[in-house]
């Protein structure tokens, strides 16, 4: 179940993220964009939380040593060029996973035969803005350049194995970099550097090591939840 | 001489035939000769409005990130997410009224146009998410279900749509305070504390008491209005009492009774200076929201001028090194001093 406990994390943590920006976007669609994106997320996340267990009780009652989501998903939303920069790695993965999974017949195969057509949508607006970002004004240029740097360590972890997840991790890895490759390309942006270098913080999200700011995050997120021991919501 | 006497002819034939379209209830729609006091007063309403939804989405967006059980959150996000598609079908509806969505923000954002006072009161516990949906959204759709026979054909239809999102939203409020209410004493603590706090500010919602309020009776003629604030607030409070009776919350409201010759509920008085400091900008959350909102803006203004600048050339058909833009949507620098216009 580690791999439906990983996948699950993933999106809820990343749903967490996005929800954060609700009434700060920078033009009203992206306030619909933003949230349509994050209930996506989140619709995924229960799905695959409750493969494994209680959703509730695994969102709110797991300390941060327990989650198995990578660490680029819980990285702060920061400018929304970080926010697009995390965006774009993460839904190109998620896509090419899900991919992979609906192809296949495990147990993921329905769920991800449903995402996959979600992702596709999220991969497109990332893309779309990162073209955007990347070739609009100097300044958009910068941000964007400066954000796909800072989050290019945390893409590593995404081709890790993960006990009970069935892909071709070396076809996910390849596909993944031709993708974003190309559209860093089109948008003007240095690709920061070869997939290896990215590498050194694998690994540790999915062994519930992650950074900093998650355990403030899940702060907020559990607290009113466990506050009331045992009442239902 | 006789070119004015033409022209006077020519106005009044106008007005005769507009007077005669709202009499018969037939819809003004955009290319239609309107006086221009009615599209003056149907952009200060309209506009009003999407801001309200813009600047809705704060106190509950307040608790996304808190909400205890993640059913509860997705239908938290689902719904701050329509209040942003309100927004945006609100400002398409006033754009057809010739003003800019631009224009509109900038007014926002240095206060010279209004959003409905019940969003600057802070929302203090989960219950309050419950609240603002049983009462704030039953009020709203007490207000604009008469809307959709408004005589402005886009802000009509507009408001067809928006109702119907809003009584979902409603009954799913109504439906988070009676899980409170039913559940642990603490819970159902909770939920009487939001209503106590909520009722009496959604009762302001409807407005000044008819005898002070300044565009009804002109809005009601040109039939952009149909009921007075008073007749909505009457029908809203016979509305709630047996609600409230059902979730098991009292109201905060000691003069509170039915009225059998009336065939109505009487209620307290509204704390009427309340009202008017909040709508002058004196209310508990009116600096932050506004704050929020233009922050949100500024921040923003690079994107917006990235996304410009992109579509310039991929409009003139250039590639290459990214370059300074002069574009800009003109209202991020927005500094015009804020007019306070008290009206509701």
């Amino acid at each position: 179940m580690t791999a439906a406990l990983a996948l699950g994390d993933d999106a809820l943590v990343l749903s967490h993220r996005l929800g954060e920006w609700a009434g700060h976007a920078p033009v009203l669609e992206e306030e619909v964009a933003l949230a349509n994106i994050a209930l996506d997320l989140l619709g995924q996340a229960r799905t695959l939380l409750s493969l494994v267990g209680d959703e509730d009780e695994l969102a709110y009652l797991r300390e941060e040593r327990a989650f198995r989501n990578l660490q680029l998903v819980e990285q702060p939303n920061g400018d929304f060029a970080h926010t697009i920069a995390r965006q774009l790695y993460f839904s190109t993965y998620q896509r090419l996973l899900y991919g992979q999974l609906a192809a296949g017949d495990s147990e993921f195969s329905g769920l991800a035969a449903k995402a996959v057509k979600e992702v596709a949508y999220h991969q497109d607006h990332a893309e779309q803005w990162t073209l955007r970002l990347g070739d609009g004004t100097a300044e958009s240029h910068e941000r964007m350049q400066r954000a796909c740097d800072a989050l290019w360590r945390f893409t590593g972890e995404m081709f890790q194995p993960v006990e009970g997840l069935d892909v071709d991790r070396e076809a996910l890895r390849s596909a993944w970099l031709e993708s974003v490759t190309t559209v860093l390309k089109r948008a003007t942006l240095t690709v920061p550097d070869t997939a290896d270098t990215g590498a050194w913080a694998a690994g540790a999200g999915r062994q519930g090591l992650h950074t900093e700011p998650f355990g403030r995050m899940l702060a907020e997120m559990q607290h009113l939840h466990r506050s009331h021991p045992g009442a239902s919501w | 001489m006789t070119a004015v006497t033409a022209g006077t002819a020519a106005a009044s034939t106008h007005q005769a035939r507009f007077d005669a379209a709202v009499a018969a209830d037939e819809r003004i729609e955009p290319r239609d000769w309107m006086p221009d006091d009615y599209r003056a007063s149907l952009v200060r309403q309209m506009a009003q409005h999407a801001h309200s939804e813009i600047i809705g989405m704060q106190p509950e967006a307040n608790w996304i990130t808190r909400a205890p059980s993640l059913r509860r959150k997705a239908i938290l996000m689902a719904k701050v997410q329509d209040e942003a598609g309100h927004g945006l079908y609100l400002y398409s509806a006033t754009e057809t009224l010739g003003a800019s969505r631009d224009e509109l923000l900038g007014k926002l954002h240095s206060g010279r146009q209004k959003y409905s006072s019940i969003f600057n009161y802070p929302t203090l516990t989960w219950a309050d998410v419950g609240a603002i949906g049983w009462l704030v959204d039953g009020a709203a759709i007490t207000n604009q279900v008469p809307l959709c026979r408004c005589s402005y054909g886009p802000y009509a239809r507009a408001m067809v749509r928006i109702c119907k999102e809003e009584s979902f939203h409603q009954r799913q409020g109504y439906e988070l305070l009676l899980a409170l209410s039913q559940g642990t004493p603490a819970q159902h603590e909770m939920a009487q504390d939001a209503v106590d706090r909520w009722w009496w500010p959604s009762l302001m919602m409807f407005g000044p008491p008819d005898d002070a309020s300044a565009h009804s009776a002109q809005s009601m003629a040109w039939k952009i209005k149909r009921h007075s604030n008073d007749e909505l607030r009457q029908r809203f409070v016979d509305i709630c009492v047996p609600q409230a009776e059902a979730l098991g919350l009292t109201l905060p409201d000691p003069d509170l009774r039915w009225n059998e010759e009336r065939g109505h509920h009487d209620f307290g008085a509204i704390d009427w200076d309340e009202f008017w400091q909040v709508l002058k900008g004196n209310g508990p959350c009116n600096e932050q929201r506004i704050s929020q909102r233009r922050k949100a803006h500024e921040d923003g203004a690079w994107v917006r001028e990235a996304a410009a600048a992109h579509a310039a050339k991929r409009a003139f058909g250039r590639s290459g090194a990214p370059h300074e833009s002069a574009a800009s949507d003109g209202s991020g620098t927005e500094s015009d001093e804020a007019q306070v216009e008290a009206t509701a």
